[in-house]
């Protein structure tokens, strides 16, 4: 046993080279991913960024008693909530849709164009796209010029400042960007496909949806579940991006999401021990999430991350 | 009878599934011809209402404006610098870092990876990494947007697997020739990975051309402010004061804020769009690479 680990101590120092090409990556990761995870430490002291660490006082669980008690944080929950179940239940199916109907495009250059532009919007920055949609959604802009000439609306509304739109534009913004990348994924396991179960089906007589539902649909099942239980596990997370750009002091009682809270409370407010604790409570919230999505669509459709 | 009857009912959907496609081009390009048309629009016609088709008189004021602005043109030159720097180092680091993880007689593989696993589980997140950016000495300084940012676990999974394709030939016979572990990378491994650098190249690009929210939170000091971060004070925290008060002196009062923001955005995004068509082909192999070991 001991020989056994002398001579991996020998490779190790006779692969010098290859271990000073990963060993700089592993002290990045200790430095920018463990150390963070230290720090969190924190959310049970009460923390100044002005004394060292060891001066400040243990105050135990008082921060998290301090924000299970505050209306903010359990508004902040609801709103995090909200906009993930509706990009979830409405959002999550749309690349996949977008995917298999592509798929049936014939012709060969259409479908790549198509595919091309579809993803554009993906590159294009929060700013820009964001600044977009407050110039549509604001006075005199296109949605209210399109909701008037439909006769939808009488006179115009000023949606981004209005609290009960912003869930439904961080949805419809979010889409409109992001799907058609989302749907590279699916696009790519779909040609995947092995042509021959299609001449087979063809042959046993199904029609272009039994096709679309017995072989594309099975076929790309794992895909469709790994990406469920991510986005499962990524529920309590939302688009900070996204969000801080469309955010206003007028719609933030329903657009303050879990993210925006802690931004808000720790280097807004500079409650740092308290936003941390609220963080800390998320992250294993979250973990608890990926492991129960990752468990249940292992019991229910056999597919799973680990 | 009953066979032209199925062909007919095939044509139907065919039909349906182009027009939907079309639709779907129509809405992803729109907004970007919106804020085109509407840049280019003459000042007398953006304060009558909104463009939304084609510019009635194309003029270039608006960008005549942003162009002459230093501090977004300052922000333009950061924005640049950073993205320069910063792809070219995180590419380079994952890269190397990657090579040595595709060697499977590695010692201690197992716990790199280990280690590596855990961070995508479990993160410090806001507060804690900025803290650590403070102690670091990063607040306020330019590197925080490269070093931060110079390594993903993902991106060297997808530069591991594309090394481990390249066949272990190709690199014994430069062994045998004697060059190093560093000179079998560099003028064998890497040469021979154009398509997955390209692709990796062009993530990190991105994320540093459009990232505002670093800026946001760790630059202080106006002259280290990158574009996308002062866009973001210009849009959402509409304070332009300063470019208005220099479009006023140039334009009286004829050149509304709306179109200076148009044409910064523009400005903003014409980089991305012109380097798109270069290099979308490699975008679907690499995030291809990226789903089968990610």
């Amino acid at each position: 046993m001991f020989q056994y680990r002398a001579g991996q101590i020998k490779t190790f120092f006779r692969q010098w080279q290859l271990q000073s090409m990963v060993i700089p990556g592993i002290i990045w990761m200790i430095i920018f991913c463990y150390i963070p995870m230290f720090w969190l430490i924190i959310s049970f002291m009460d923390y100044s960024i002005a004394k060292p660490l060891l001066e400040s006082p243990f105050v135990g669980l008082k921060h998290f008693q301090d924000f299970m008690t505050d209306d903010r944080f359990w508004r902040s929950i609801r709103n995090t909530l909200g906009m993930s179940i509706i990009k979830l239940v409405l959002g999550f199916p749309i690349p996949i849709l977008f995917a298999l109907l592509l798929n049936e495009i014939r012709n060969f250059r259409f479908k790549r164009t198509v595919q091309s532009i579809s993803y554009l919007p993906h590159f294009i920055a929060w700013t820009i796209f964001g600044g977009i949609m407050l110039n549509w959604l604001g006075e005199g802009g296109v949605i209210n010029q399109l909701m008037m000439a439909l006769g939808l609306q009488e006179r115009e509304i000023l949606f981004i400042s209005d609290a009960k739109y912003f869930w439904w534009i961080t949805y419809f913004s979010d889409t409109l960007k992001e799907a058609g990348w989302s749907a590279i994924i699916y696009i790519a396991a779909i040609s995947g496909i092995d042509p021959a179960l299609y001449e087979a089906a063809e042959l046993d007589g199904a029609n272009r949806w039994q096709r679309m539902w017995h072989i594309t649909i099975q076929c790309i099942r794992p895909t469709i579940a790994i990406l469920f239980i991510l986005a499962v596990s990524g529920m309590l997370g939302s688009n900070f991006e996204q969000i801080f750009m469309l955010e206003n002091n007028m719609n933030i009682k329903m657009a303050e999401s879990l993210d925006l809270y802690i931004y808000n409370m720790g280097l807004v407010s500079g409650r740092h021990s308290f936003s941390t604790a609220v963080l800390f409570a998320r992250s294993i919230v979250a973990l608890g999430l990926l492991f129960l999505a990752n468990y249940a669509s292992k019991k229910l459709t056999g597919d799973s991350i680990f | 009878m009953e066979k032209r009857r199925r062909f007919r009912r095939i044509g139907i959907f065919e039909i349906c599934n182009t027009l939907l496609m079309l639709a779907v081009c129509f809405i992803t390009l729109y907004p970007m011809w919106f804020v085109f048309v509407n840049s280019l629009n003459a000042p007398e016609h953006a304060m009558l209402g909104t463009v939304n088709w084609l510019p009635k008189e194309i003029s270039l004021a608006s960008y005549s404006v942003v162009f002459n602005d230093k501090s977004l043109m300052h922000g333009f030159y950061i924005t640049t610098l950073r993205t320069v720097i910063g792809t070219v180092v995180h590419v380079l680091f994952t890269a190397i870092v990657a090579y040595g993880m595709s060697k499977s007689n590695l010692i201690g593989r197992k716990l790199y990876l280990k280690i590596a696993l855990i961070t995508m589980l479990f993160s410090g997140g806001l507060i804690p990494s900025f803290i650590l950016m403070t102690k670091l000495g990063l607040y306020d300084n330019f590197w925080v947007f490269i070093i931060p940012a110079m390594y993903t676990f993902f991106n060297m999974i997808i530069f591991m697997s594309f090394f481990r394709t390249i066949p272990d030939s190709l690199e014994e016979s430069a062994k045998v020739d004697g060059a190093s572990d560093y000179g079998v990378l560099f003028r064998i491994v890497l040469p021979n990975s154009m398509a997955v650098i390209a692709t990796i190249a062009l993530f990190s690009a991105v994320y540093h051309w459009n990232d505002y929210y670093q800026g946001v939170i760790y630059i202080h000091s106006q002259d280290q402010l990158p574009l996308q971060t002062m866009l973001y004070k210009i849009i959402a925290e509409n304070s332009m004061s300063f470019m208005q008060q220099q479009a006023m002196a140039q334009f009286g009062a004829r050149l509304p804020g709306s179109s200076i923001k148009f044409a910064s955005m523009m400005v903003a995004t014409i980089p991305i769009l012109l380097v798109y068509p270069f290099i979308q082909r490699y975008l679907v192999k690499g995030v291809m690479i990226g789903a089968i070991k990610g």
